[in-house]
């Protein structure tokens, strides 16, 4: 009952803060997304649930009906039939042929998903407990991703921090990946101690991250900006607080960066020469990687 | 159906010389099924309040954003207890405990077939939970890897590990043992003239269910084997850098783990198909493809269980033949949900109780069914995977589906266990608080999960604000809601007005049950009824 109460009093006072918005069309269905993938299976999500509803409305209208029509309260008189050949055998060959209707569609997306020849960059991502790690195969550029600060400290049990108040609470890192927009890029995936997944809800998108095995998921991003997800299977104790962020760049901004990754990357590497913009590979992620790497 | 009518239920009340025993002996060593039954049921009330205060801590927890109450490691443990007590300890007993009341009653037998067997697997099962619950309070915390305990994860628990395995292999040989016994005692104690295929639906989708379990409990009892050998052993059955593959554990576990959704659901089917039409004062439309429907549904939950597992990274042949498969099962539960509709159809309805149970059971899981339909098509499957969209969907068949079936069999059978007419405005009330509430809790989810909100999260960023506190309203609602069940329950098995034979208006055409007095004897049928 105590924390039945402190929740309400909790409540009470965060809606006395901020009204919290109304909720958005946008709020409540699945992303459209920005590669040509998302797009198709949002019009695949859309499809299905359009025929659902269609369903529903013919099945819950016959309920109802029945409900409303045939009540003993106003004199129905029951009827004694048991059974119908005709009824039953088209109400199971419809759904047959409407099942095939979906499938159709939904394979040939399938298939696409599968395909992830001509990428143009290869990029491998580990999970770990709890971040992640970036490495551009052939580039000789890694480095981890974790949580951003504002909102691990946010986050701790009695903070006193109001998550209204941090930047994209929960959803944001200290380095994000950085990807060339209109490029298809392979995400080979992997963990190393549990499993994990990789998920970005805008690139339609998402596979798990299994210690000893690699997978791998391709994307193409249309649209330059900041995309973010979260890590979508149970890691332990953190696993709600390992962000995704995605920067998709252009062209152009994405090689100059990709440069200044790798020219940091050397002079990090190279003792006794210290470079004031190298990448901050902190001590406690060296630590970390040491301890996995056993 | 309508032709069962029973003749020997003249000497009833004469058998009474062996009645139940005294005091604690007789509900520790009772081989009744009556009694054991209750038992059951007393059992699994229990274990729903207590999975259900586990829920509300993690509805309390999610209800605005930031971490206000629990340790998120302990959040872990309470959506991993939270689903292991509501399906092995909850809805499963529950099923069983209406199977070892109704199943002989309605095919004119005595007892259950092997009556000490029945006992023990009642027991087993206390023993199972009491070593749950212990587990929460071992070093290290409670099992916190999910429900579906995956490797490597799972091995990172501490010394709640192996008694959580104990517990699990304790149910299962419990499940095992009563589902021998069911098996048994349909196919060999059946009243002359109860053919198979006049058989009251609920006992047959139990002899269905029941070999559902002996099929797959053995095979979730190997999964968890591996998994104490794999932490205490040394093995590697799990583990890559071993040889082994985390992914076997997954393949392992929802080989059974699909039947298992099954095995918590055909029995409520077999409940509604009771009740609509004693309701609708009509046979049940379509017994035959009830059955076969039944069977159908049972026989793809073997071949659909990896399309739990759509983002492991399976070869695109396995992909499309799980999302097939998965398809398929939309065929036999259609033939089902038309089959209830047809059987209200031009019939004579009345809307007590344990019909509007129903009648919320066959809309919202129904609605639950699109939601699988949905996720059955792989492709999107990979944006809803592992996300509210699922929590909302298995929510939506378990609890307006699975429980609300039980509660409406509960309502519809307390009159014959007890021989009292319970509270029917009280129960009005908690049908109507249960629906409104299970709506505000799981439909929201829906959007949660559409917008990218993960599961199994201790907390979310503050776009999901708005729609967690709505549910978490709904999950206090209904938690509070079931208090008047509980209440209900006492109170009709305490006294109320004396219940008739009948029950219910014309049930007598609907069922051998409702041929014996109310309250039913301790011991029924032991002449043997004739079933024209």
């Amino acid at each position: 009952m105590k924390m039945v109460k402190r929740a309400l009093a909790a409540g009470a006072a965060s809606m006395l803060g901020a009204t919290p918005a109304m909720a958005a069309w946008s709020d409540l269905n699945l992303r459209v997304g920005v590669t040509p993938l998302s797009r198709e299976i949002y019009g695949l999500h859309m499809l299905i649930l359009w025929i659902c509803v269609a369903i529903a409305v013919a099945v819950f209208g016959v309920m109802i009906y029945s409900i409303a029509t045939f009540r003993k309260s106003k004199g129905a008189v029951p009827a004694s039939f048991d059974h119908s050949t005709t009824a039953e055998v088209l109400w199971t060959l419809i759904p047959v042929f409407i099942l095939v209707a979906m499938a159709i569609p939904a394979a040939r997306t399938l298939v696409r998903i599968d395909d992830s020849s001509g990428s143009d960059l290869t990029i491998k991502v580990t999970g770990y407990q709890w971040m992640w790690q970036y490495e551009y195969v052939g580039e000789d550029v890694s480095f981890f991703s974790k949580l951003a600060q504002a909102s691990n400290e946010a986050r701790q049990l009695g903070s006193g921090i109001d998550p209204a108040t941090v930047p994209n609470y929960l959803l944001d890192v200290d380095r994000p990946l950085v990807v060339p927009q209109g490029t298809k890029v392979r995400v080979l995936i992997t963990a190393a101690d549990v499993i994990h997944a990789w998920w970005v809800p805008d690139f339609g998108m998402k596979k798990d991250a299994i210690p000893g095995y690699i997978n791998e998921l391709w994307f193409n991003a249309e649209k330059p900006g900041v995309y973010r997800g979260q890590c979508a299977e149970l890691c332990g104790r953190d696993h709600g607080f390992m962000p995704i962020v995605v920067e998709v760049k252009v062209r152009k901004e994405f090689d100059a960066w990709l440069a200044a990754q790798k020219a940091a990357m050397q002079a990090s590497n190279a003792p006794a020469t210290k470079v004031a913009q190298a990448p901050p590979i902190t001590d406690e992620q060296t630590t970390q990687r040491v301890a996995n790497a056993e | 159906m309508s032709a069962m009518h029973s003749h020997a239920d003249a000497g009833h009340e004469q058998h009474d010389d062996h009645g139940p025993a005294k005091g604690i002996g007789r509900w520790l060593f009772t081989t009744n099924h009556k009694d054991i039954g209750t038992m059951y049921l007393v059992f699994s009330l229990i274990m729903f309040l207590v999975g259900g205060s586990m829920a509300l801590v993690i509805r309390a927890e999610l209800f605005i954003p930031g971490m206000q109450l629990v340790d998120p490691g302990f959040f872990n443990t309470m959506t991993t207890v939270h689903a292991l007590i509501m399906v092995f300890g909850a809805v499963m007993p529950a099923t069983v405990g209406l199977a070892n009341w109704m199943i002989p009653m309605q095919i004119g037998a005595p007892d259950m077939a092997l009556p000490r067997m029945n006992n023990f697997s009642f027991w087993l099962l206390v023993a199972a939970f009491s070593l749950l619950i212990l587990s929460l309070f071992m070093p290290g915390g409670g099992p916190a890897a999910g429900w579906t305990l995956y490797p490597p994860l799972v091995l990172q628990t501490g010394d709640a590990l192996p008694l959580a395995i104990f517990a699990i292999h304790l149910a299962g040989a419990s499940s095992i043992m009563g589902s021998i016994n069911i098996i048994v005692t349909i196919m060999n104690l059946r009243a002359p003239g109860m053919t198979l295929l006049k058989m009251p639906l609920f006992a047959w989708t139990w002899l269905i269910t029941a070999y559902l379990l002996i099929l797959v409990m053995p095979v979730f009892a190997g999964a968890v084997t591996m998994l104490l050998t794999d932490h205490f052993f040394g093995t590697t059955f799990f583990s890559a850098a071993g040889g082994g593959d985390p992914v076997l554990y997954q393949h392992v576990f929802w080989f059974f783990g699909h039947p298992e959704v099954y095995i918590m659901i055909l029995p409520a089917f077999g409940i509604v198909s009771e009740i609509i039409p004693t309701f609708s004062r009509k046979p049940l439309f379509g017994y035959d493809a009830m059955v076969y429907a039944t069977a159908s549904i049972a026989f793809l939950s073997f071949i659909v269980w990896a399309h739990h597992m759509f983002t492991v990274g399976m070869p695109l042949a396995g992909e499309m033949f799980f999302m097939l498969s998965t398809m398929l099962i939309a065929v036999p539960t259609g033939v089902k949900v038309f089959n209830w509709t047809a059987t209200m159809w031009r019939g004579s309805l009345s809307f007590e109780p344990p019909m509007l149970f129903a009648l919320a059971f066959l809309f919202l899981f129904t609605i639950g069914g699109f939601s699988g339909l949905m996720m059955a098509i792989a492709p999107v499957d990979f944006q809803y995977h592992d996300t509210y969209f699922i929590v909302a969907h298995f929510h939506y068949v378990l609890v307006p589906g699975a429980v609300f079936a039980i509660m409406a069999g509960v309502y519809y059978w307390l009159p014959k266990w007890t021989g009292h007419m319970y509270d029917m405005s009280l129960a009005k009330a908690h049908f109507w608080l249960s629906t409104i509430f299970v709506n505000v809790l799981f439909f929201p989810q829906h959007f949660l999960g559409l917008a990218g909100m993960p599961r199994r999260i201790p907390d979310y960023s503050t776009q999901f604000a708005d729609w967690n506190m709505v549910s978490s309203i709904g999950g206090f609602g209904f938690g509070l809601s079931q208090l008047l069940f509980v209440y209900l329950i006492v109170k009709c098995a305490r006294g109320g007005a004396r219940a008739t034979a009948e029950v219910w208006d014309g049930a007598l055409n609907h069922g051998l049950e409702w041929t014996v007095p109310s309250p039913a004897p301790y011991h029924t049928f032991e002449e043997a009824p004739v079933v024209k």
